[in-house]
């Protein structure tokens, strides 16, 4: 062995193994798999469902009949209008339940005495399901926009405050002894350590709160709506009208389903760094 | 030759399980400005806590740490400290882990702190990875961010926990070497925590050997080998009966813990 040993340019296999990173950004043929196995099972059901309508099956309408719901209730803008209602009141609520669950969260994470002073009422409501507030909202707020926005806002709210108050709790302590060595003060160490090295459970939290502000949303639209899918639904049930029914829990499902894979781009996207496993 | 780092009197004790666990227990340590100062002992023999007050992470509850000095209130960036958990930013590039500590300081322009963190990239060898993330770098690349991160901030004094712990043998010598090299170039006072006993003969101008519970100075030795050290010092009969008394030292007084519990 020679004494001087060449340090400068990066050690056999340490450089970054080649393709892992990349597989993750395009399909290859094991998510091209995926894809086609999903098809597949989303044909078998509707085929299931196709049959059990044409066996029989008291009232159930089939695929074809509620395509044609479906089509009616597009043609005529009723659907459109419908779905833009629940939207808005979803997005309104998520918005404001989460716009006010990260600082809350950060404050509970970062100070002691907030924790102390906020996480019983946090916990307390959250074993209250969003549904049993609808009462208390009409009294309260009357039956304007403003209850269902406030229970969406509630459930959205409670899903994603914990979240992000773990996610303040778990940042490695060492890191945030890195900043404070390198000259960091107490803000600099919060808004440069500590918010992006939670931004992953806030993230989660915000999936989550979305998926909750979109369960309460039906609930929500009880509260003598004029307009929305769930309020369509109430109306399909009064006439026995199942297929509207069907063409509703259909458009929450892709409506739902289409919003959290958007929320799983953005995810993917900003914890890029994250350390897979 | 002037005192960098002084402890005096120097305790920390921690509650544990509700009874005072006294970690480090009245030491006194005097590390000369440019010295290189390796301190091993057994698990819990409070080595790390050592650092720590000296980095300020920790405050003493007796005695005083002093650095040029001034007793140690909080971290500053005149000591750097390197840990050996590499503490890297994972969502920042290996550029912009290095840049961390020069946007925090005054009067430094971007154009300056970009000369900077590449001078020091390209010292540790990172020159190809400047731009990527720190999953994609093994841990002596790592280590090495770590290292040039510290550097960076330009401090008088590198406090270094177990920092090459978690690396393979032939990834530690290199990187002690590259430390050494570093350190005649530039001159700093280092503390260096580790467990390896010929890492911290082949490191140091002086090893302390500590002794647990309490945590306390069992015996400092001298390292009479001149610097630059290379691979022919490590092999010397000098090397061979410093470490021996190094290891005596150490393992001595395991055998005497194990007789006492």
């Amino acid at each position: 062995m020679t004494s001087t040993i060449p340090v400068r340019g990066a050690p056999p296999g340490a450089t970054a193994p080649p393709g892992r990173s990349r597989a993750g950004r395009r399909p290859n043929r094991t998510s091209l798999r995926m894809l086609g196995l999903n098809a597949v099972a989303v044909a078998i059901g509707l085929a299931v469902w196709a049959g059990l309508a044409r066996a029989g099956v008291e009232g159930l309408p089939g695929p074809l009949a509620v395509a044609d719901r479906g089509w009616d209730l597009i043609e005529s803008g009723t659907l459109l209008e419908d779905t833009a209602a629940s939207l808005r009141r979803v997005f309104i609520g998520f918005l404001l339940g989460s716009l006010l669950a990260v600082p809350v969260g950060f404050l509970m994470g970062w100070y002691v005495t907030a924790r102390g002073l906020i996480e019983p009422y946090v916990q307390f409501f959250r074993t209250i399901p969003p549904l049993a507030i609808i009462p208390l909202a009409i009294v309260l707020l009357g039956i304007g926009e403003t209850p269902k926005i406030f229970v969406i806002t509630l459930a959205a709210f409670l899903s994603s405050v914990i979240s992000t108050f773990q996610g303040v709790v778990s940042v490695d302590k060492t890191l945030i002894n890195a900043a404070r060595v390198l000259g960091a003060g107490d803000g600099v160490t919060f808004r440069r350590v500590v918010v992006p090295a939670s931004s992953p459970f806030i993230l989660v939290g915000m999936r989550i709160g979305l998926g909750s502000a979109w369960a309460t949303l039906v609930a929500a639209e009880l509260i003598a709506a004029q307009q929305g899918v769930g309020y369509r639904m109430q109306q399909a049930q009064l006439y026995y009208d199942l297929p509207t029914i069907f063409v509703g829990l259909i458009t929450i499902g892709v409506l739902g389903l289409i919003m959290d894979r958007i929320l799983l781009l953005v995810e993917r996207r900003l914890t890029r760094w994250q350390e897979r496993r | 030759m002037t005192t960098k780092i002084s402890f005096q009197q120097t305790s920390c004790a921690f509650l544990v399980n509700g009874a005072d666990f006294l970690a480090v227990d009245r030491v006194d340590l005097d590390i000369a400005d440019r010295e290189v100062v390796t301190v091993v002992g057994p698990s819990g023999c409070g080595k790390s806590t050592l650092l720590n007050m000296a980095a300020g992470l920790v405050n003493p509850t007796g005695g005083q740490v002093y650095v040029d000095g001034v007793p140690v209130r909080e971290p500053g960036p005149e000591r750097g400290v390197i840990f050996q958990q590499y503490a890297l930013f994972p969502w920042l590039t290996v550029r912009s882990n290095v840049e961390f500590g020069l946007t925090l300081q005054r009067g430094v322009s971007r154009a300056e702190r970009r000369r900077r963190a590449q001078h020091f990239i390209d010292l540790v060898g990172l020159t190809d990875f400047a731009d990527a993330l720190p999953k994609t770098l093994s841990g002596g690349m790592r280590q090495r961010c770590a290292i040039a991160r510290a550097y960076a901030v330009n401090p008088s004094i590198l406090l270094m926990d177990e920092p090459f712990g978690a690396l393979d043998a032939l990834t530690r010598v290199q990187m002690q070497d590259q430390l050494l090299r570093a350190w005649s170039a530039e001159q700093r006072t280092i503390m260096f925590i580790t467990h390896d006993v010929d890492e911290a003969v082949y490191l140091a101008n002086r090893v302390v050997v500590m002794a647990a519970r309490p945590g306390r100075i069992k015996e400092i030795i001298p390292v009479e080998l001149p610097y630059p050290r290379t691979e022919a010092h490590r092999l010397s009969p000098e090397f061979t009966e410093i470490r021996n008394r190094v290891w005596h030292a150490v393992y001595h007084q395991a055998l005497e813990e194990d007789r006492a519990t």
